[in-house]
């Protein structure tokens, strides 16, 4: 594990429990991300991994446990969570790109509401990020002009514009047709060699072999298994996360 | 307080009203039964000659269309009423009701149905043609039918506006339940027996209403 | 007389329009301005509400929802009679003009609520979510991300209704407002010609046919996008 012992864990999230309704998602889930590393996670449908996603974005509030993310107290109510927010970047399955703005406005809409950048350096910033993602030749088209691997790449410049300490993915390439996903995923390879924490929700095996510090593989709303690639996709201790990797496998 | 309930919810008023504003609800009921049809039949002629295969036939539609969405119900009404007489037709309360009614609010059922026969994928049409249905079975049976289970939510509005729209009625004195009201009002100097009225309509209208948002609601999420 | 003289005497005489004119012109200003004023101030007012019933407090929204299933239910022609006829018995009179602005400002602010309302909860969840997770707070997203998106699907339904409702301006003449069908109407019992009658609905048609055909076109342009 590159730099996993190096530094302190910059996500903390300890017992977390969430509930909706009667259905109980997630059931004291753990998680802890050094600076820098890439964790990855895997599980069926509906085991819980996009709630815990979006519970570290307090998009999801839990219902019980404890999230520290750069140090601050996620959960706190004294926590400017909009605040706290620009230090996470998220990325969606489904984009959620504003169809009423431009690439360029998609980017600097944050920029300059929440971080109150003035329109030229909000600019600067927007071009700086499209360029980073592939894009900067379509900054002025809408989404609805741009391909979905595209979208994708500026949802994720999007994130990146606010210089964000950790970046959540949920399921980034899911949406999309194979042959764009390729493109997506060397973004995402770029900004795990430029040093960002990442933890990603995907079913890409291949890129979670050569991109990931750990694998997590959840079920029914636990954490049932953890390590190093290798470990986890060559000698899986739990049989439920062994035909888990068969199925995705043979795809 | 006590003077507001003297002036507006005076039930010795109310009560003493309550025969005539019984006579009025039934008018109005019975308008709405009148000239809903009507309005339907007119949308539907209106719909049809909307969609037709000639250009000219569609342009004037949408014309005729056009110019009674653009004058007021209550223009056309008067003008029916106090007008037409001038030319030596005389049609009374009930008659100019009923045209105006006819013509007004055929306009408007026939844009509702005519964006329902659009929203009709043509490939609806082609497959029963190809079953050897006629035009016009394809359209009594095929087109009609999903043209109008489409645009339902705005049927409804549409005819909850003309019940609403009844009440214009009063203006050449038929005797409906706005008009009946007035004339308690008048009598009573006493504005209980509008409030009454505008009861009856709400508690008349209100499930359509309810009924109405929700659908609209439905819809426009499934466009979002 | 022909048939065609007697009837061009009368719903097309010219005597009689041309004395009636300026009266009826002077109407042709009264219900422009009246509409002006019901669609700036319903049109606010109902966008006001949505915003306030998009915070969700609940008892407010229930109330929000109330008044709005009232003035949907109503007919307009109702609540400008009991506001003009009812109002003074409380103390307080209201010129029929005011009666008729106050009512359809109510009515088309009830209506564009609920068209708003609609807008704004068609903007898919996922967009709150992108917003709110780089930290815009809620009136941020609201404003910058959700209402414009809402507009959009709104304006089709907003501009047909908001022309329904216009029209009754006309409805003020009951009230003894003298726009241009009140104007219109004593020009015919003063001349005993219908003439000034033909010349008020020639005149509603000058004002809404443009307005009209603008909501074909909105319609038309916004109607099967995205
Ligand atoms: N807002 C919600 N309300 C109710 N149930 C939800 C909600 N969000 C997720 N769930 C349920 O929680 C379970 C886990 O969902 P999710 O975290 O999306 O799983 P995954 O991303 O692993 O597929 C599913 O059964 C889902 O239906
Ligand atoms: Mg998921």
């Amino acid at each position: 594990m590159r730099n996993a012992h190096s530094s302190p864990p910059i996500v903390q999230a300890h017992g977390l429990w969430k509930r909706f309704g009667a259905l109980t998602v997630l059931k004291g889930v753990d998680l802890e991300v050094a600076e820098k590393q890439l964790v990855f996670i895997i599980g069926p449908s509906g085991s819980g991994k996009s709630t815990l996603l979006r519970c570290l974005n307090r998009l999801e509030t839990p219902d019980d446990g404890a999230i520290t993310i750069d140090g601050i107290n996620l959960l706190s109510p004294k926590t400017d969570i909009n605040k706290a927010r620009q230090r996470i970047g998220m990325v969606f399955q489904s984009f959620n790109l504003y169809p009423h703005m431009t690439a360029r406005q998609n980017v600097t809409l944050a920029l300059r509401k929440v971080l109150g950048r003035g329109k030229e350096e909000a600019d600067i910033a927007a071009r700086h990020a499209l360029d980073r993602v592939g894009l900067g030749e379509r900054m002025d088209h809408f989404p609805a002009q741009l391909s979905g691997g595209q979208q994708q790449r500026v949802a994720i410049a999007r994130a990146i514009a606010l210089e964000p300490r950790v970046m959540l993915f949920d399921e980034p390439t899911s949406a999309l047709d194979p042959e764009l996903v390729g493109g997506v995923l060397s973004v995402m390879r770029e900004l795990r060699e430029s040093g960002m924490t990442m933890v990603v929700v995907s079913h890409e095996m291949a890129f979670a072999r050569a991109a990931a510090d750990t694998v997590i593989f959840m079920a029914d709303g636990e954490k049932l298994e953890e390590g190093p690639p290798a470990q986890i996709f060559e000698q899986p201790q739990h049989e439920r996360t062994r035909s888990f990797i068969r199925q995705i496998d043979r795809h | 307080m006590d003077d507001f309930v003297q002036a507006f919810l005076n039930l010795d008023i109310i009560s003493q009203a309550s025969p005539i504003l019984w006579r009025g609800l039934w008018q109005t009921l019975l308008l709405a039964v009148m000239v809903v049809p009507l309005g339907l039949i007119g949308g539907v002629i209106l719909a049809l000659l909307s969609t037709a295969p000639l250009r000219w036939v569609r342009i004037l539609a949408a014309g005729w269309v056009d110019l009674f969405r653009a004058i007021p119900p209550l223009v056309l009404l008067v003008f029916l009423y106090a007008g037409l007489p001038f030319a030596g037709l005389d049609v009374g309360a009930w008659g100019a009701v009923a045209i105006g009614f006819f013509l007004n609010t055929g306009a408007y059922y026939g844009e509702v149905l005519r964006a329902g026969i659009d929203s009709v994928p043509r490939g609806q049409t082609e497959a029963a043609r190809s079953t050897g249905l006629s035009q016009a079975q394809t359209l009594a049976f095929v087109v009609l039918p999903q043209a109008v289970r489409n645009v339902m939510p705005d049927l409804i509005s549409n005819t909850v506006e003309v019940v609403k729209l009844t009440s214009i009625a009063s203006v050449v004195a038929l005797p409906e339940l706005l008009f009946q009201a007035r004339q308690a009002q008048n009598v009573t100097y006493n504005a209980s027996p509008i409030v009454a009225a505008a009861v009856a309509y709400f508690l008349l209208l209100w499930p359509l209403v309810r009924l109405m948002s929700r659908l609209e609601n439905k819809a426009m999420a499934g466009r979002g | 007389m022909t048939g065609f003289e007697n009837f061009a005497f009368s719903f097309l005489n010219m005597k009689v329009m041309a004395q009636y004119l300026p009266q009826i012109a002077q109407g042709f200003v009264l219900t422009v301005w009246l509409a002006v004023l019901i669609v700036v101030a319903g049109l606010a007012s109902g966008l006001a509400l949505a915003l306030v019933r998009s915070f969700g407090i609940r008892p407010l929204n229930w109330l929000i929802i109330f008044v709005v299933d009232l003035f949907r239910a109503l007919p307009p022609l109702v609540i400008i009679v009991l506001l003009f006829f009812g109002l003074p018995a409380a103390g307080l009179g209201l010129s029929g003009f005011a009666a008729t602005w106050l009512s359809l400002t109510l009515v088309l602010m009830a209506f564009s609520e609920e068209i708003f309302w609609a807008g704004l909860t068609s903007v898919h969840k996922g967009q709150w979510e992108a917003s709110r997770s780089t930290g815009l707070t809620f009136t941020q997203t609201l404003r910058h991300v959700v209402v414009p998106q809402a507009l959009r699907i709104t304006i089709p339904p907003l501009t047909n209704r908001t022309i329904a409702i216009t029209k009754g301006t006309a409805l003020g003449s009951v009230v003894g407002v003298s726009e241009i069908l009140g104007a219109s109407q004593s020009a015919m019992s003063f001349s005993a010609n219908p003439s000034p009658l033909m010349l008020g609905a020639i005149a509603y048609l000058v004002l809404f046919i443009p307005v009209v055909a603008f909501g074909r076109w909105v319609e038309s342009r916004f109607a099967w996008k995205r």
